[in-house]
């Protein structure tokens, strides 16, 4: 087996003393596409936010393992040099930051001291994805996100997986508010990084991105967990039945986290 | 404990000062006039900052400098000013109080373009110089500290662009301190002719971490009918020096003054800059960022005035503050009555980087048209843990994080600076100041 493997095992996450997360086992091994499917407000994102370390969330109880290693032990930043990447929902803006500076440091924290990469090497590098990604070239010189249409951070975010290479990548609703163009863009760009040693989790509402990304695996999460797994065919399911026989099959009346106390 | 706020120098000391210089008699009368004031007027009073016990008074006068004969015999960190590889065509260097170094391309002196210290512009351009100093911008007495200026001056420049000239290349001024213990009392005086342009850089630097001393200084700028003048700065004066900044600027129609102002001091510092759009038409952005350390306390007031109709003001302060270091940043858009369809938007910021730093944006919109716009955004907080945790998820150390967040804030100043040494320069300070 080629690439990293992400183990999730029976994690409980928090939010503000609110538990979110109630025991969510997941492990995607490289060359595989996992898909977390599900209803808004059952977990998805908070499972996303927790294994790169969001500020907000608090570990309560199980672990996550990248390759063997406690990833919750380690800073953000850790994270992200061990392998991890994850495409937000909604990536932060930074003023004076410009996108092209802010991808050169991303890419160079990532390489030793003395070892950055070379300026021509990095623009040649940048120039191809944001051709692959159709995005103006205006954009790597506009500030970090700031001023950006809810499209082109999500582009953006792509922009960073293809330039970053990481071993497993998370995308959070990479999919949201994309017309159907700026979707099959972003799925290109997915795509292109298929191969056996990369992973991926992705987190998405609607089936339709999976059209365009077909996963190996599907899972659907409700009032926290991992209720459901299966193949490509769960989710086709899902997007001519809905979630409703789920619920049905397992006895759930309300899948969401609220629910429960 | 009592502080002595009465001057060392007296009117047979400056009577001898202007003399040695052969100063016309105006302007002995002028400094002579303005010590009479410095008993009777008061402090300034910038808003929710105390001064009356910070030193102004207890200085060195009169320190000179000697020439240089190349530009690679002055200390590596004044060279950091310039490109070495590419010299600037028009460059001054003030020593101490003394002219260093002086270049002005031909070109510019042959189209009537004066680029020259205060002293030598009092012998040579006494008429401009007499027609413009502390007249329409800066007044001898509004308060102690104008009337101190004008009775000390002791040092400055003098930039002249005729009618219909444009100035493409930077006048750089360097103001080094080098005597630990002088003052300066710095005019600068900046006149662009009617329809003419420039773009002018200053820094201002000296090295004493303990000695005390003064810095007070005055600059006019003043932009004829359809002039549009570049004004850029990086203040850096030691910890030992107080400093009282005043950059003042007077658009008339169709005018354009646009500052660019780094305050980066080590010492307690009042900074104002003010510009009066009196014409028609005319606009200023004034932005200025600071970095603040140590104990130090700052007091930065940015204000534009409408007079003219469909004037536009921008006003934009970013400030870093860190250990115990405070910083109150007072913007102030002022439209008067007359100056309808003006606009007046104002933009303060303060990120606080330890517990113990201090800031304060205070807004102020005072409007006596109906006829107009205005906006203003404050903020005072600390560094957002999203950003941070948004650059960090993609490998970034959080200090390098935090490095990119600060630079970024202070970005819209340093980026403007038109002279990319200067802007080299500045970002180096930053850095220097903050890590």
């Amino acid at each position: 087996m080629a690439g990293s493997t992400l183990e999730i095992k029976n994690l409980h996450v928090s939010i503000e003393d609110k538990e979110i997360l109630k025991g969510v086992d997941l492990t995607i091994n490289g060359g595989e596409f996992h898909a977390v499917m599900g209803p808004n407000g059952t977990g998805k994102s908070t499972l996303a936010s927790a294994i790169m370390g969001h500020p907000k969330y608090e570990i309560t109880e199980g672990s996550v393992l990248l390759d063997g290693e406690d990833v919750l032990e380690m800073e953000v930043d850790e994270r992200a040099r061990a392998g991890l990447f994850l495409a937000m929902q909604y990536p932060s803006e930074i003023s004076g930051v410009t996108t092209s500076d802010f991808l050169r440091s991303s890419i160079n924290a990532r390489r030793e001291e003395g070892d950055e990469i070379p300026l021509m090497k990095f623009i040649k590098e940048m120039d191809e994805a944001l051709d692959y990604l159709e995005i103006d070239k205006n954009m790597a010189q506009r500030y970090l996100n700031e001023g950006f249409s809810g499209g082109e951070k999500k582009r953006n975010e792509i922009l960073q997986l293809m330039l970053l290479k990481p071993e497993i990548a998370i995308l959070d609703e990479i999919d949201s508010g994309l017309d159907i163009d700026a979707l099959k863009v972003v799925s290109k760009g997915i795509n292109k990084l298929r191969d056996e040693n990369f992973g991926c989790l992705i987190i998405t509402h609607y089936q339709r991105l999976l059209n365009y990304i077909t996963p190996d695996k599907v899972h659907v999460m409700m009032q926290g967990r991992v209720v459901k797994s299966g193949g490509p065919e769960l989710a086709q399911r899902l997007e001519a039945e809905g979630y409703d026989w789920i619920k049905e099959e397992l006895g759930i009346e309300d899948e969401t986290v609220e629910q429960n106390a | 404990m009592t502080v002595d706020t009465k001057l060392p120098y007296d009117q047979s000391y400056i009577k001898q000062f202007s003399q040695e210089r052969n100063e016309p008699a105006w302007m002995k009368d002028l400094r002579l006039q303005a010590l009479e004031q410095v008993d009777t007027l008061e402090l300034p009073k910038p808003d929710k900052t105390n001064i009356s016990k910070w030193n102004f008074t207890r200085f060195k006068h009169a320190a000179t400098g000697d020439k240089i004969s190349s530009l690679t015999d002055l200390p590596a960190d004044i060279q950091d000013f310039f490109d070495k590889e590419n010299l600037p065509e028009n460059l001054l260097i003030q020593r101490n109080q003394s002219v260093a170094y002086a270049s002005v391309s031909k070109k510019l002196q042959d189209q009537g373009v004066i680029f020259t210290d205060i002293f030598t512009a009092l012998q040579e351009h006494e008429e401009l110089v007499k027609r413009y100093y502390m007249k329409d911008a800066v007044s001898i007495d509004e308060h102690r500290l104008t009337a101190l200026h004008a009775a000390l001056m002791n040092g400055g420049i003098f930039v002249y662009v005729p009618k219909n000239v444009q100035v493409d290349e930077p006048l750089q001024v360097v103001f080094w301190q080098e005597d630990p213990d002088v003052a300066l009392f710095n005019h600068v005086l900046v006149v662009a002719d009617e329809n003419s342009s420039l773009t002018y850089v200053e820094n201002y630097i000296s090295n004493n971490e303990k000695e005390e001393t003064v810095a007070n200084i005055v600059t006019e700028v003043i932009a004829q009918n359809n002039a549009q003048i570049s004004f850029g700065a990086v203040d850096n004066f030691a910890a030992g020096t107080t400093s009282y900044v005043n950059r003042r600027g007077v658009a008339y129609r169709d005018a354009t003054i646009d500052w660019a102002l780094g305050q980066m001091n080590d010492g307690n510092t009042v900074f104002e800059n003010i510009t009066h759009l009196i014409g028609d038409n005319s606009t200023s952005n004034a932005k200025a960022v600071t970095v603040g350390r140590g104990k130090q306390n700052t007091n930065m007031t940015a204000k534009i005035v409408h007079f003219g109709k469909n004037s536009e003001g921008h006003i934009l302060q970013h400030g870093v503050m860190k250990d115990s270091a405070s910083n109150v940043f007072n913007g102030i858009g002022k439209i008067e009555h007359g100056a309808s369809k003006s606009n007046a938007e104002q933009e303060s910021r303060v990120l606080m980087l330890s517990e113990k730093a201090r800031g304060d944006a205070n807004p102020i919109l005072l409007i006596d048209e109906d006829d107009v716009t205005a906006g203003h955004a404050a903020s005072v907080g600390r560094v957002d843990p999203l950003q941070l945790y948004y650059l960090m998820s993609r490998g970034i150390t959080q200090l390098e994080a935090e490095r990119l967040v600060i630079h970024g804030f202070l970005a819209p100043v340093v980026n403007q600076l038109p002279i990319d040494s200067v802007k080299e320069q500045l970002t180096q300070v930053i850095e220097r100041k903050v890590n």
